[in-house]
This record gives C-alpha cells, structure tokens and sequence, in this order.
C-alpha cells in the first residue's frame, strides 16, 4: 500500500513522542543552566598549574624546565625561567618560573602538556565557563591565574590526583633514601663532611605517604649530588629528561 | 538526460571565476552560486552550478575556505604534536583520525602495539563508525526536508556514545587518544560495561531508525534513481567508503589491509546494486550493523593486559630516514597519512589522504542532469565534512 513507510514513520515518532513523557531514557536534554550534568572525571578542559601547601607562589611544583613549552602544539605556553632557586617538594633547590603564561584563547585543550610534564605540575581543568568580554587580556592567563592547589585537584580528578601522589610520595622517599646513602658514603670519605652530612638526612620524614610537604622543608648545599635519581621511573617520561636540547626544529611558530 | 564532457572548453579557466557557459539551443544558463553559507553545504563549501531551467548542466566544487594549514604544521612540529591535530580533521570521526595517523608512525618507527590497545582502537573507531554513519543519514534525511526528527533520533544515539568517548579521552569530540605504541589511558571496567550497555542498545536504534525511514515512500521516490555513481567511475576517481560500496565495488580496507585485528572479527561487506543514494543510505544502515556486530565480539574478547606499550616512546625520537603510509577504513572512505622522515625530529613530509575530498571529486558526474532541489541531496549522500576536505 502507498504510504504505508510513512504510516510506520509516524508510528515510531509517535511512540517516541509518547515514550519522552515516561521514560527517562527518551527525554535525553536538560536545562541547562539550571540543570547540570555531571562532568565526567576524565573531562578537560584548560590546563592550570598544581601548588601543595597554602602558598601557590611557594608551592608551584612547576620548575620551568619547559618541556611543555616546547611541545604544546599551538604553542600558547609562555615561560620565564628565575633567575635564583627555590626548593621543591623533595628539598631539592630548582628554578621555578618567573613568568608562566598560557593563551587560552590558542590553547586546544589536547593534553599534551599534562602528558610530557614530568614533574605533575600542569593538570588539566574541569571549568568550562570562562566566557569574558576582554578577549586579549582576559584570555591570556599568568601563573597566578593559573595555579590551584593540589585540594582542588583532588575534587576534580580524585582517582588519578591520588595516584599521582602516591608517586610523588614514592619519588620523595627514594631521595630520600639515596640522601642518605649519599650521605653515608659521603662520610666515609671525608670526616668533616660526614660530620655534616650525616646530621641532617636521620631528621628528614620518613617517605610521607600523603600529599607531599609543601617544599621550603630543607635547602641544604649537598642537595646538587642527588639530582639525578630524581627521573621519575614513568618509561614515557625517561625519555624527557635528556631532551630539552633534543629538538631544535620544532621552536617554529 | 544529456551527457555532456565535461573536460572540454574551460579546461584552463581560473578556479575561482565563475564558470563562463555557453547557450544551448532556447534561453540561456542561469549561474547559481550555492554557498558557502549555504544551509546545505555541511559548512563553507560552495558550488558555481550552470542551470538550464531546473536542470544541471555544469557544477563545480569550489573549496578551500577552511584551510587551516595542516600539512604544514605537521611538517613544522613533531610527530606526537600532529596528534591533536588530526582530531580536527574529520571532527565526526577523531578517533579514526588518530588511528590512522598513529599507524603511519607506528609503521615508520617500527613500533608494536600490544593487544588491548588493539581493541580498544577497534571498539573505539567501530562506536565512531556507528554515530558517523547515524549522523551522516541524519544530515542527508534533513537535506531532504524531514527537519529535525530523523537527526534528532540519531543525535540521541550519537550523544551516548559521544558520552562514552568523554568519560575515557576527556573529550567528546577532540579525543586525542591514540599514542604510538598504544592508547593513551587504559579503560576502566566500569567503562567497558557502560559500553556494553550502549553497544547493547544501538541494534534498537537502528530497527528504529529503518522503521522510521527505509520504508518511507518520499524517501524512496528522492533517492532511488538519483545521483547515480557507475562502479567504472567509482573505482576510476578514487572513491572509496560507502560511496565506492554504494556502487556494488566490493572494497574494504578492513578486509584488504587487515590492518590492526580485523581479521579475528567476523563481518560481512555491504554492497549496493545500483549506486544511486538510496543504496548509499542502505549500505550505511547494514555497515552500523555490521559495526555493532564487531563491536560485540571485541567487548566480548577484550584482554587485560597494558594499553601502552612499556618501550614506546611518544615524544623525542627520530625516526630512521624512510617513509611510510598507514592507512585505515575510515567511516568516509580511504583514510592514509604518508609520513617521510629525514631523521629529525619532525616529519620531512606529512602528507593526509582525505576521502571526503577525494568522494567530492566526482560530485559533477553524479548531479548533471537532475535538479537543482537534488543537488543538495547528492551532496549530503556523499557524507563531507569540510575540516577534513580543506585540511
């Protein structure tokens, strides 16, 4: 019969039409704003930077080795290197960045950044209302801007800000402990050394296992030796330490 | 209708004057500019068409306005910096982008993939497969006429799955997911389950969505018959995908590359008859069929095991001099990227094979002599999406 496709047509139109009113499953929209979905925990939306302890200038695990700068692909990542040092989470004195600037406006969203940083100073965020009517200024955020301390990590990304604690918290305690051994092997070799070195590692916490003690914990001058077991054992990552010389080409614009 | 060559007379004519056209017997040409802002055009993308009274004597595609440079900044940035990139492309599909893409690197640097990411990849471009088709079929139904239900119906079903994307890239649509070597996070069983439940729901859908439309009589008497592309032509331009399948050519990379593990799924091959859009529309329907039917065994068989090759490397490495192409059944066609690598750090030449580029390519042969109204519906049944034709 003609027009018996369009009769079922309707039918099925019709059941849904009907079924909207019952059944939760076909009425998919909501209000939105007054009605929110949840974020899913994976979501991302625009990077920001990770400080621990109460201060976001001091805590900002970010050491500016520029590692993301280098590998962002639209490039919005701005970064000044300090010129002195302060200590991070494992007392190790580091750079931190005078300047950290990333254009929102440039920036895509691709994560890559959070992916090459070996450090878990960049994270990514879940807000995505940051609608302004300044379209240079506005959008172009400063390290200021940018941070948001670990706590606030923990409610958007809860599994994966623990983990990346708990790594944190196992890099800290094998410093540590290769302090120590350092220090130990250091006061076989000179007396007067060990007398001083052998001091300060019994006194340091023994491998926290919650969120890393904001730095500033203890600058000490024979910090510089333990530098190199600091690569975090994350295969992906071992290979970023060796590279910031690695790829001069990719500075274009 | 007339069969005109359409090769002859205005071969050296500047792409971007409009077409200069002679007078045939009674009255004269009327030159229409359809687009770029044209509601039809899936974006800006415009066609100088040459009528004579309703009907089409001369059409040519005229694109490029969303050239963003891609291939270019591929060659000027490394190879895990493209990456995001290629979600861009075809943005229905940016999974299938980054598969593809992380082939050719894979291919060029020699790197294994372990299993699970394997199927992963196949889950995650099969469910990309479904809402690209389902979407596809909506915007060719709304070109038609039927605003909004039919598109609805498959924006409802694309939306789950887009959920499903989200909750594992953080991204519904710029997945940037694939790495070389494997994925980027590893799915959580909760995740797989929410997929066996939407993958559970979509043979529903599409029962649905043929209830609503297969049969329908408008449809039928709009498509079948129109826009007829010949298996001889098909093959002859390059097409690929549902539109070179439409045509009764029995071509699936799937099946001839064996690319990824395609071999372990048991899948049949959707062939047209006749090569008009009805049969474009019809093989669409069976391939989500045949996509759900993969999906259900790759959920089924899904091993534990790493997602990431531990040697891998994603960023810093120089591939050895040579070149490569690895390509994939996207859900539009044929989808390669042809990667030659000079040792450093960035590819010498990074090169994209688009197959909605390469389908509209034969627009002209299929739209002369009908409608203008048919035109518009021609075009959708080729399934474009402008990012990926402009690149």
């Amino acid at each position: 019969m003609l027009g018996e496709g369009i009769l079922k047509g309707l039918a099925e139109t019709a059941r849904n039409f009907a079924g909207s009113f019952v059944s939760k499953e076909r009425l998919t929209t909501v209000e939105y704003p007054e009605e929110r979905l949840p974020l899913p925990e994976a979501s991302r939306n625009f990077p920001f930077l990770v400080y621990d302890g109460p201060n976001w200038e001091k805590g900002l695990r970010c050491v500016a080795c520029q590692i993301c700068e280098k590998e962002c692909p639209p490039k919005c990542i701005y970064i000044e290197k300090s010129k002195d040092k302060k200590p991070d989470f494992v007392g190790k004195p580091q750079i931190y960045p005078a300047k950290f600037d990333i254009d929102i406006s440039v920036c895509m969203s691709c994560q890559i950044c959070v992916e090459v940083c070996p450090f878990e100073a960049i994270k990514m965020d879940t807000e995505f209302e940051l609608s302004t009517d300044d379209r240079f200024g506005g959008l172009l955020l400063d390290r200021k801007q940018l941070a948001r301390s670990n706590e606030y990590y923990h409610t958007i990304h809860p599994t994966e800000a623990s983990q990346v604690d708990a790594k944190l918290a196992e890099e800290k305690a094998k410093a540590e402990a290769k302090a120590k051994t350092d220090a130990a092997a250091k006061a076989k070799a000179a007396a007067d050394a060990a007398a001083k070195a052998a001091a300060a590692p019994p006194k340091a916490p023994e491998g926290g296992t919650g969120t890393p003690t904001p730095a500033a914990a203890k600058p000490r001058d024979t910090e510089p030796k333990q530098a190199a077991p600091e690569k975090p054992s994350d295969p992906a990552k071992a290979a970023s330490q060796a590279e910031p010389k690695g790829e001069p080409k990719t500075g274009g614009d | 209708m007339k069969n005109r060559d359409t090769t002859s007379g205005h071969a050296l004519e500047d792409w971007n004057r409009p077409p200069v056209f002679e007078t045939e017997g009674e009255g004269e040409l009327l030159e229409v500019s359809m687009g770029p802002h044209h509601p039809s055009t899936h974006g800006v993308f415009r066609m100088d068409v040459a009528l004579d009274g309703e009907r089409v004597v001369k059409l040519k595609p005229v694109f490029g306005y969303l050239h963003r440079n891609h291939e270019q900044i591929g060659q000027s940035s490394s190879y895990l910096a493209s990456m995001p990139y290629t979600d861009r492309l075809d943005y229905f599909c940016s999974l299938s982008n980054n598969w593809a893409y992380a082939l050719a690197v894979e291919k060029l640097v020699g790197q294994a993939v372990p299993e699970r990411a394997e199927y992963i990849r196949v889950i995650t471009a099969e469910l990309t497969r479904v809402q690209n088709h389902a979407s596809a079929i909506g915007f060719l139904i709304q070109e038609m006429g039927a605003s909004g239900t039919p598109l609805m119906y498959a924006f409802r079903e694309r939306e789950k799955i887009l959920d499903l994307f989200e909750s594992l890239t953080g991204s519904r649509m710029m997945c940037n997911y694939m790495r070389f070597g494997g994925c980027r996070v590893d799915p959580s069983p909760a995740w797989l389950d929410a997929t066996r439940k939407v993958v559970a729901g979509l043979p529903q859908f599409v029962d649905e969505f043929e209830n609503l439309l297969s049969g329908n009589e408008i449809l039928m008497a709009r498509t079948q018959g129109v826009g007829v592309l010949r298996p001889e032509l098909a093959v002859n331009a390059g097409i690929t995908g549902p539109m070179l399948r439409g045509s009764g050519v029995n071509y699936d990379i799937r099946k001839v590359d064996h690319y990824g593990i395609y071999d372990r799924f048991k899948f049949r091959v959707p062939l047209g008859d006749h090569g008009d859009i009805f049969d474009r529309y019809m093989v669409r329907i069976l391939e989500m069929r045949e996509s759900i039917k993969i999906l259900e065994q790759a959920l089924k068989e899904v091993p534990a095991g790493p997602i990431m090759d531990p040697k891998a490397k994603i960023r810093g490495f120089r591939p050895k001099p040579g070149e490569a192409y690895g390509r994939i059944e996207a859900p539009k066609g044929e989808l390669g990227f042809y990667l030659i690598s000079d040792g450093s750090p960035n590819p010498y030449r990074y090169r994209v094979r688009p197959p909605s580029l390469i389908n509209l390519t034969v627009l002209e042969d299929m739209c002369l002599g009908h409608n203008v109204a048919d035109v518009v519906l021609i075009f959708g049944s080729v399934d474009i999406v402008l990012g990926e034709v402009d690149r």
